[in-house]
């Protein structure tokens, strides 16, 4: 449905030149809930931006159902956004705020009550249609801007960083909002965020960005369990890095023994990094892929307990539920083989 | 030592009634540092505001002296000939609108000037509000550079441009587009012209105040709702500059009202306005009286427009509530 190929743009000239987005090309479907997540500067403001229309990329190119939206100016394409930082008009109440877009595409006034009406019973603030833009909290604000974008019943839906001035508890709440909207509408939400929890949550497909590229696309689970590199491991959720080099007999050779691995190696002398989630490390069991240690620390977090495992040449950390484990006390850990990610760089 | 002692002691029995002296005492201390404070601004208002209007109100309730100034005799007199004509022989009362025509010809300059000071000012002002901010300060201060100069000076300046033997006259002769002069002083459009170049700045500054304000996600908001560049101006640009808007107009039409110098001088005095007019009284003719009665009927003038826009000001607050 939005066809991004090989987007590029810099920013600046010389030596303050700046590669906001570097060759970047996906193909996001309908109906889809699409994530851009990167730290910031990473590029994902300005690839939504591009969408939006309000940034020209230097080369590539942007369709929309087949056509060509690339030098489109903002108001001629089917596609709302709600800004980071809502951009509410403080002159108008909620209801004309909502039925602004309607207004601007030049539906008859009937109509536009009927569907602010509607867009905001759906994002449930009926009761609030004539306040102003001021005497909102910065939910219901939130909630205003996602119902501006989405009366005008657009195919895509942008959203930047929508939920990053909410506080903790009312960002639960409209994460699982967010996707009801999303599966009602059936619009096509592209969504912003440099933060991976949201991120896995909430999306269907998930694009990692850092310094103007993408790193992987993929289904939340496949980039949670499957990095395709060392940032987009170590970015989503905590992970242990063990360096090593791959044998003749097939294993990898680390400073604190050697490791068998299901996944494919590269050839023999090649070195690679092995990653493992600290959920899939077992401590104290005994068997293939078991190195000795001592308890460095322990860290209790309420529904389980981190442990710190010195192995000698690395540090391990290791997720359990219960821990009869004493610091400083010797520990032995089992890197299941299935579990042990190759990564090359 | 211990005497002294006993003594402070003996003096402090009653402790509540010195309490209570000590804080009258410090009250009205207090009181009268106030109004010690309060004096150089009760001061300057008095002599710079109050005096001269006072003065003003009573002069015109007065009668002319013979060589200027006032004779004590009450006399609404400077008030009925604003509006009508005595006839010299039988005292009998003729409605005019000579004066009033005077001041309607003001009026209408004063609004056409503050029009045009609108049109010209909006753009400069967002011109400047929309650079980067390292540069604003160089616009404004090129914008309110003129203010370095004496207004009679750049009335003067803007006299030798437009005279017939002027800057203009002169090229448009020497490129061969015009074969005679284009004769521009001494009409009401170098009248208009010169007070637009005079008041401009008025209407550039507060203007760019409330454009600089101005969130300009918001107009990126209003494109992204399907907003094309003259609705973005229209629904989101010119009713967050509004309160600049409303500013810079009564900041231009009332010196523009009561201007003096560029009608004399541009408009040769040809077409008399209120200015000029009220300073003839003072002067020519000799008529104090009706030079102040002149000056508090454009005063009030003035205050009926500020109350107008007062109340729509108010009217559309509320509808925006």
């Amino acid at each position: 449905m939005i066809e991004i190929s090989t987007l590029t743009k810099v920013f600046g000239s010389g030596q303050e030149a700046m590669t906001a987005l570097d060759n970047v090309s996906v193909t996001i479907a309908e109906n889809e809930f699409f994530t851009l997540l990167g730290p910031s500067g990473c590029g994902k403001t300005t690839l939504l931006r591009m969408i939006a229309g309000f940034e020209l990329p230097d080369t590539g190119e942007i369709r929309l159902d087949g056509q060509p939206v690339t030098h489109l100016p903002p108001h001629h394409r089917p596609i709302n956004t709600v800004f980071q930082n809502y951009a509410l008009f403080p002159h108008m109440n909620v209801a004309q705020n909502v039925g602004f877009g309607l207004e601007m595409l030049g539906r008859d006034r009937k109509e536009i009550d009927a569907t602010v009406a509607r867009t905001l019973e759906l994002v449930r603030l009926d009761h609030l249609a004539g306040r102003r833009i001021d005497q909102l909290s910065g939910g219901q604000q939130q909630r205003v801007a996602l119902a501006r974008a989405l009366a005008p019943a657009p195919k895509v839906l942008l959203l930047d960083e929508p939920l990053s001035a909410l506080d903790f508890k009312l960002r639960k709440e409209m994460q699982s909002e967010l996707k009801r909207l999303q599966l009602e509408t059936g619009i096509t939400f592209v969504f912003v965020t440099h933060d991976q929890e949201e991120a896995l949550t909430m999306s269907d497909r998930i694009a990692v960005m850092s310094a103007g590229k993408i790193l992987q696309i993929g289904r939340p689970m496949d980039i949670y369990d499957r990095p395709a590199a060392r940032f987009v491991a170590d970015f989503i959720g905590d992970i242990n890095f063990i360096e090593g080099t791959v044998t003749d007999g097939g294993t990898v050779a680390t400073g604190s023994g050697d490791l068998a691995v299901t996944a494919p190696l590269p050839a023999s002398g090649t070195t690679v990094t092995l990653a493992i989630r600290p959920e899939h490390v077992m401590p104290g069991a005994e068997g293939p892929n078991s190195l000795a240690g001592t308890l460095a620390e322990r860290v209790y977090f309420g529904s389980g307990t981190v442990l710190e495992v010195d192995l000698g040449a690395t540090r391990i950390s290791c997720r359990t539920g219960d821990a009869p484990f004493a610091e400083g006390a010797p520990l032995s850990v089992t890197l299941p083989p299935e579990r042990l990610q190759v990564l090359q760089d | 030592m211990a005497d002294r002692i006993t003594d402070t002691r003996t003096t402090r029995q009653p402790a509540s009634d010195a309490l209570a002296g000590a804080r009258a005492a410090r009250d009205s201390a207090a009181k009268r540092t106030r109004v010690f404070l309060l004096a150089p601004a009760i001061l300057t208002i008095g002599i710079v505001g109050l005096m001269p209007l006072s003065i003003a109100l009573v002069y015109s309730f007065l009668e002319p002296g013979t060589y200027g100034g006032v004779t004590w005799a009450f006399s609404t007199d400077a008030y009925v000939q604003f509006l009508f004509d005595r006839d010299i022989f039988d005292d009998s009362l003729t409605f005019s609108t000579s004066y009033l025509s005077i001041f309607w010809r003001s009026a209408f300059l004063a609004i056409i000037t503050t029009i045009g000071a609108l049109l010209i000012g909006f753009p400069t002002a967002y011109f400047i509000a929309t650079k980067p901010p390292a540069q604003r300060n160089l616009w404004l201060f090129l914008v309110t550079l003129p203010f370095w100069t004496n207004l009679l000076i750049r009335t003067y300046a803007m006299l030798l441009i437009i005279r017939d033997e002027g800057f203009i006259n002169i090229t448009l002769q020497m490129i061969g587009l015009t074969s005679g002069p284009i004769e521009m002083l001494y009409t009401d459009g170098a009248v208009f012209l010169g007070l637009i170049y005079s008041f401009l700045p008025f209407m550039v500054l507060p203007l760019y105040a409330s454009l600089e304000k101005l969130d300009f996600r918001l107009v990126e908001a209003a494109h992204d709702l399907y907003a094309g560049r003259v609705q973005v101006l229209r629904r989101v640009i010119l009713p967050m500059a509004r309160p600049g808007m409303i500013a810079g107009c009564i900041l231009v039409f009332i010196p523009c009202l009561g201007a003096y110098i560029t009608p004399e001088l541009l408009g040769g005095g040809k077409k008399l306005m209120i200015g000029n007019m009220i300073a003839l009284q003072f002067g020519g003719s000799r008529n104090w009286p009706f030079g102040s009665a002149a000056a508090l009927i454009l005063m009030a003038m003035v205050l009926i427009v500020l109350l107008i826009v007062n109340r729509s000001r108010a009217d559309a607050e509320v509808s925006h509530g």
